[in-house]
């Protein structure tokens, strides 16, 4: 048994014994659990995909004359200026002006809310421009200015929702190509899509969110972030496998961080024809090895954790709930399956290298005494369902 | 027998060169054309492989040059920017000759072997970061 104090000391000394969530399930395999369970302090996980809730808060300081921004754009696309007078929200997923969309389908959304976040982390220029009705106090009433994020007083990203616990296989079961969140679904069952960092997901290691709460402090594409909430649809009421793994999409995180301290490769505007712009966002999270149980928890192995497959030409819209199989990741990522009995092709989203890599950055962070961990205010909610909107005539 | 990948460049003035028969009657080459096109200015790209003896391949490169064609012997039908690659893996199902790879099924790594790719530019569509390009 150890508390946050005893571990956050030992990395403060530089003497913390740190294992990524891949290599700590041979280790606990070879020394056993109960050894590891005194030897090991921290396992981190990590994930990188796309998640379409994202977005950041900006704030541009005054011009002169001061305005009061009520329409703005930032190369194009349309921000959310509803706030305070020179705050706005860009939303990840916001199509650039006058993109077709869908109307060619299918559409190639080439850029958007996800891109600008990108080039801001990048350090690239961007050009704002906002339209205001003007008043006494802000009276200017448009603005047109080239700006980088070092210009900007704050810029904080929010990921309303983040690190899904487990998430949907995604398989077109009709006789026409799909195009999806989940990318390209060729049809008659040719090609399947995944998004899951597996074993090494964060939610995956403490499924039954023990470390993990609100407050948890994280590594958010390289700035220190943190879990401000659960995030939305975060609904841990659900079927659960082997060590209360779930079995489908299940909790979920609502993360912040400072962008301004954020890395370009772990921020990455998202392309997905037919369906729209994303970002994603590279997340690390370390989990204290308080008592072997929680050690026990993290040695969890892509073979143990299943996912549904859905078809997404039908049951997936209509909301049928029909699931068609289950498959493990280890079969995933082994790039071909069996589903009704036909071969099928496995793509991804979610990248494991990507993850592996942050997983280890993570590791080398807290190694050198660099990042503390901090004990969660709040636990996620455990036993939460999820609503679904019902179509009312008043 | 070497196999050999060109993107051949012609001109306005040598649109109407019959090149391809002059490889194969007089180089004595297999041709493997995978990507043909003519612009509205009358400029012609050739994306071409070509399979023979070595040195039936030099002549038949001095012969095209000869006869005004530009040759690019450093072509590749698809630009793969590893940098840009964040190895998602949602290419993967889209490659149909398997140029775009898992490396190693543990780290999930991706790789791209130009010499397999038919510049179908189906991973150009399906990249979610863009780091798939091409000429063409």
């Amino acid at each position: 048994m150890k508390t946050y104090e005893e571990i956050n000391a030992k990395i403060e000394s530089k003497k913390a014994v740190v294992l990524n969530a891949e290599e700590v399930i041979d280790y606990v395999d070879k020394k056993g659990l109960e050894a590891a369970a005194k030897e090991v302090d921290v396992v981190t996980t990590a994930t990188f995909g796309p998640m379409c809730s994202s977005g950041c808060f900006l704030n541009f300081g005054h011009s002169k004359p001061k305005m009061r921004i009520t329409e703005g754009w930032i190369d194009d696309v349309l921000v959310y200026s509803g706030v305070a007078a020179v705050d706005i929200f860009l939303g990840a997923t916001q199509l650039r002006h006058n993109d077709p969309a869908n109307m060619y389908y299918p559409g190639e959304f080439r850029f958007g809310g996800g891109h600008v976040m990108e080039k801001l982390v990048a350090g690239e220029k961007c050009q704002l421009f906002g339209l205001s009705y003007g008043t006494d106090d802000y009276p200017r009433r448009e603005i047109r200015t080239w700006f980088t994020i070092d210009d900007l007083n704050q810029a904080i990203m929010v990921n309303p929702r983040n690190c899904y616990q487990n998430y949907n296989i995604a398989i077109n079961c009709s006789d026409k190509p799909i195009y999806t969140y989940l990318g390209h679904l060729k049809p008659g069952l040719k090609n399947l899509t995944y998004c899951s960092a597996g074993q090494l997901s964060p939610l995956l290691n403490d499924p039954l969110y023990e470390t993990i709460g609100v407050g948890t402090s994280i590594w958010l594409a390289g700035a220190k972030g943190l879990v401000y909430a659960e995030g939305t649809q975060h609904a841990s009421k659900c079927d659960r496998g082997v060590n209360d793994v779930p079995t489908e999409g299940a909790g979920t995180l609502g993360l912040t961080g400072d962008m301004k301290k954020m890395t370009p490769e772990f921020v990455r505007g998202v392309s997905l024809k037919g369906y729209g712009i994303s970002l994603a966002v590279g997340v690390g999270i370390p989990i204290p090895i308080l008592n072997a149980d929680i050690l026990h928890r993290t040695t969890v192995r892509d073979r143990d954790i299943v996912a549904p497959v859905i078809d997404y030409a039908h049951d997936y819209g209509e909301r049928t709930g029909k699931v068609i199989s289950t498959l493990n990741y280890e079969q995933l990522k082994a790039g071909e399956v069996t589903v009704l009995g036909r071969k099928v092709e496995v793509g991804s989203l979610s990248s494991y290298t990507k993850a592996l890599k942050i997983a280890n950055l993570l590791k080398d962070e807290i190694t050198r005494g660099e990042f503390l961990l901090s004990k969660p205010s709040q636990r996620l909610p455990l036993n939460q369902g999820m609503k679904t909107l019902e179509i009312r005539k008043r | 027998m070497v196999k050999k990948r060109l993107l051949l460049f012609f001109a306005k003035d040598t649109i109407s060169t019959p090149i391809v028969h002059d490889l194969i009657k007089e180089f004595d080459l297999l041709i493997n054309i995978f990507r043909a096109k003519i612009t509205p200015e009358e400029e012609g790209y050739l994306a071409i492989d070509l399979k023979g003896e070595e040195e039936s391949i030099k002549k038949a490169v001095i012969h095209m040059t000869k006869n005004g064609v530009q040759v690019n012997e450093n072509f590749k039908g698809v630009q793969w920017e590893k940098d840009h690659c964040t190895a998602c893996g949602n290419c993967i199902p889209h490659c149909p000759t398997k140029a775009l790879y898992i490396k190693d099924v543990v780290t999930q790594e991706v790789d791209f072997d130009g010499g397999l790719c038919i510049g179908c530019l189906s991973c150009i569509a399906n990249c979610p970061f863009g780091a798939c390009s091409s000429i063409f």
